[in-house]
């Protein structure tokens, strides 16, 4: 498989304080076009601070995030906003749905950044919509939505711009067994049908089981294990 | 969607917040509109007023009158093309509290004068001839329901006759008006000799003279020579353009553009402070969803004028709604106040000067948290939650 990512001793640090405080030092990893990867890890080993950082929300401290030939790390605040845009797709564990916006709104949102006319877009919305299997919730807005159906709107606003690849921040850890189940094999449709790479952080090995693979990252350091998907 | 709906959105997310916001912009800038407007009927005085006129008083102060002689004596002097005169009577209305503005006057030399009043030649010429004919402006008229042909009585509080009367005949053969509505049309006017001959004392005095110069070039001139001609002599003299004149007596309620600057200063100082605080916690509590925004590749600059617009577009909102409401009002005392302040209306410019400052408050209100919401941290923002 071709590379979609690929991160070259790459370090991230803070300071509070006096004190200097490393996340992680030196890690260099490929994350192949295509793969749905979980990654887990003991609070505070790193794995949000990756995700970011793969999404350009962060800057590493040292080293490269590279994708597709783009430096991410070298971008400015402005081509990296347009950079994300156009190959990003984020899911949160909150949803973060905008609660004045109806579920197609917030689908919309992100096809306000292209020149897509307003048909061009409603279409999109749909479509993306009915991939998630809520086009009759289109109307509602996220408090008339349970939890289960605002994270589906909220892959539905990660994908409708189609980006390559979708960062996944917990997106089952607000939800019950059934309604992260669904989530899942939603995750795991937009990845087998759709090919979409998905980079999920979890702290549910039930729910990484739904990843192709597996990283834990601990002290710093990673350590992968292969697993064949649940089905 | 658009930008516009995101905006509108944000903007009415808390109703009562917003509707409590808009009612504050809204008082203010109806509070300017009412003053305002009321300025510029007291300042058009100064507008309205021709630019080849002079208005001739007692030094002292124009309640003192000065001699009847020194009408002639003006007419005399070189670049003065026609002089009038005029002398206060007051009056009122059978009752204290009717009051009536009421000058008299020379009746040719004066509409020569104030060539902007018009009526019927048929009504000019009897004004002209009767001489008990009291020339009633048409707010006047309308506020007493007063018509030519009527007879009626003014009384004055200072005037007396030699007989002892304080009552005065008059018949109404004239009434006047102007096309431009800021041309007071709220006073009358009678002849001077009807005027004078009866009276108890001070007789043959004059309040003051109103004097047209053959060019405006030479009002410096002629107002000097006149003032010039009676220095050192028991009344003094004070000559200034009519405008000036106008200026000096709208100045007595006091220095209304002061007034106007200190409520409509107190009143926007009060909605800035307001506002703006109110502005910067509504977008504080909208750190996570601008770290969103931001997240899904809005940049940092469309959020600046997203959240400045939202202060722009309240502002704007409460401002309109204010200035219209000061339309409304301002239309619907206007007719009651035409005796006392003719032309009364929402001028353009009070209007458009209301929206610019409209505009004005909302960049003010919007700039600190317009740049918060544009230095929002993603990652910082979105870790709090």
């Amino acid at each position: 498989m071709t590379s979609l990512y690929t991160l070259t001793d790459l370090s991230k640090g803070y300071t509070r304080g006096k004190e200097s405080i490393t996340i992680f030092e030196e890690l260099t990893m490929t994350i192949p076009e295509g793969d749905f990867m979980a990654i887990m890890g003991p609070s505070g080993s790193g794995k949000t601070t990756l995700l970011n950082l793969l999404g350009g929300i962060d800057r590493p401290t040292s080293g490269s995030v590279e994708c597709q030939g783009v430096r991410v790390d070298k971008l400015s605040e402005g081509k990296l906003a347009k950079w994300r845009s156009q190959n990003v797709g984020f899911i949160f564990q909150f949803y973060n749905l905008m609660p004045t916006l109806t579920a197609a709104q917030n689908v919309e949102l992100p096809l306000l950044l292209t020149g897509l006319s307003g048909k061009q877009r409603k279409e999109r919305v749909a479509t993306a919509l009915d991939i998630v299997g809520l086009a009759d919730r289109k109307g509602h807005r996220p408090r008339q939505l349970s939890g289960g159906q605002q994270q589906r709107v909220a892959i539905a606003r990660a994908i409708v711009a189609d980006p390559k690849v979708l960062l996944c921040d917990e997106p089952t850890g607000d939800l019950d067994r059934k309604s992260a189940d669904e989530i899942l094999e939603t995750l795991q449709l937009l990845n087998k049908d759709l090919g979409k790479t998905i980079v999920m952080v979890t702290h549910d090995p039930s729910a990484a089981r739904y990843a192709r693979r597996e990283l834990h990252l601990d002290k710093g350091r990673f350590v992968e294990q292969v697993q064949e998907p649940a089905q | 969607m658009n930008d516009l709906t995101l905006i509108r959105k944000n903007l009415f997310r808390k109703k009562l917040r917003a509707i409590l916001l808009t009612l504050s912009i809204l008082i203010a800038f109806l509070i300017f509109g009412v003053l305002g407007a009321f300025y510029s009927v007291w300042s058009s005085g100064g507008a309205l007023a021709a630019d080849n006129r002079l208005i001739t008083v007692n030094r002292i102060n124009f309640t003192v009158s000065m001699p009847y002689a020194y009408w002639n004596r003006v007419a005399a002097l070189d670049g003065v093309e026609t002089v009038s005169h005029a002398s206060w009577f007051g009056g009122y209305y059978q009752d204290p509290t009717q009051f009536v503005q009421t000058f008299a006057v020379d009746p040719e030399t004066y509409l020569e004068a104030y060539a902007e009043l018009t009526m019927p030649a048929d009504q000019r010429e009897a004004f002209l001839t009767t001489r008990d004919c009291l020339l009633v402006g048409a707010d006047l008229a309308g506020q007493y329901g007063w018509s030519v042909g009527d007879t009626i009585p003014l009384l004055s509080n200072i005037w007396q006759k030699n007989d002892g009367s304080s009552s005065w005949e008059f018949n109404i053969c004239a009434v006047f008006d102007a096309e431009d509505d800021k041309v007071p049309a709220n006073y009358a006017m009678f002849h001077y000799d009807y005027y004078n001959e009866p009276l108890a004392f001070n007789q043959d005095q004059l309040g003051w003279l109103i004097i047209n110069t053959t060019d405006p070039a030479l009002n410096d001139q002629v107002a000097r020579a006149v003032d010039e001609m009676f220095a050192n002599s028991p009344a003094e003299t004070e000559t200034t353009t009519e405008a000036a004149f106008n200026e000096a007596f709208a100045n007595q309620f006091g220095n209304i553009a002061l007034i106007l600057l200190f409520v409509v200063g107190s009143a926007f100082t009060t909605i800035l402070i307001i506002v703006g605080f109110t502005m910067v916690t509504a977008i504080n509590e909208r750190t996570g969803e601008i770290a969103v925004m931001k997240t899904l590749g809005f940049p940092a600059p469309r959020i600046f004028r997203m959240v400045l617009s939202e202060s722009v577009m309240l502002s704007l909102f409460g401002g309109l709604l204010g200035l219209g409401l000061a339309w409304l009002m301002i239309a619907a005392v206007a007719p009651v106040a035409a005796a006392f302040l003719p032309g009364l209306s929402l001028p353009p410019s009070v209007f458009w000067v209301g929206v610019g400052l409209s505009v004005l408050l909302g960049l003010l209100t919007g700039l600190v948290p317009a740049i918060n919401a544009q230095r929002v941290k993603i990652v910082t923002a979105l870790g709090k939650q």
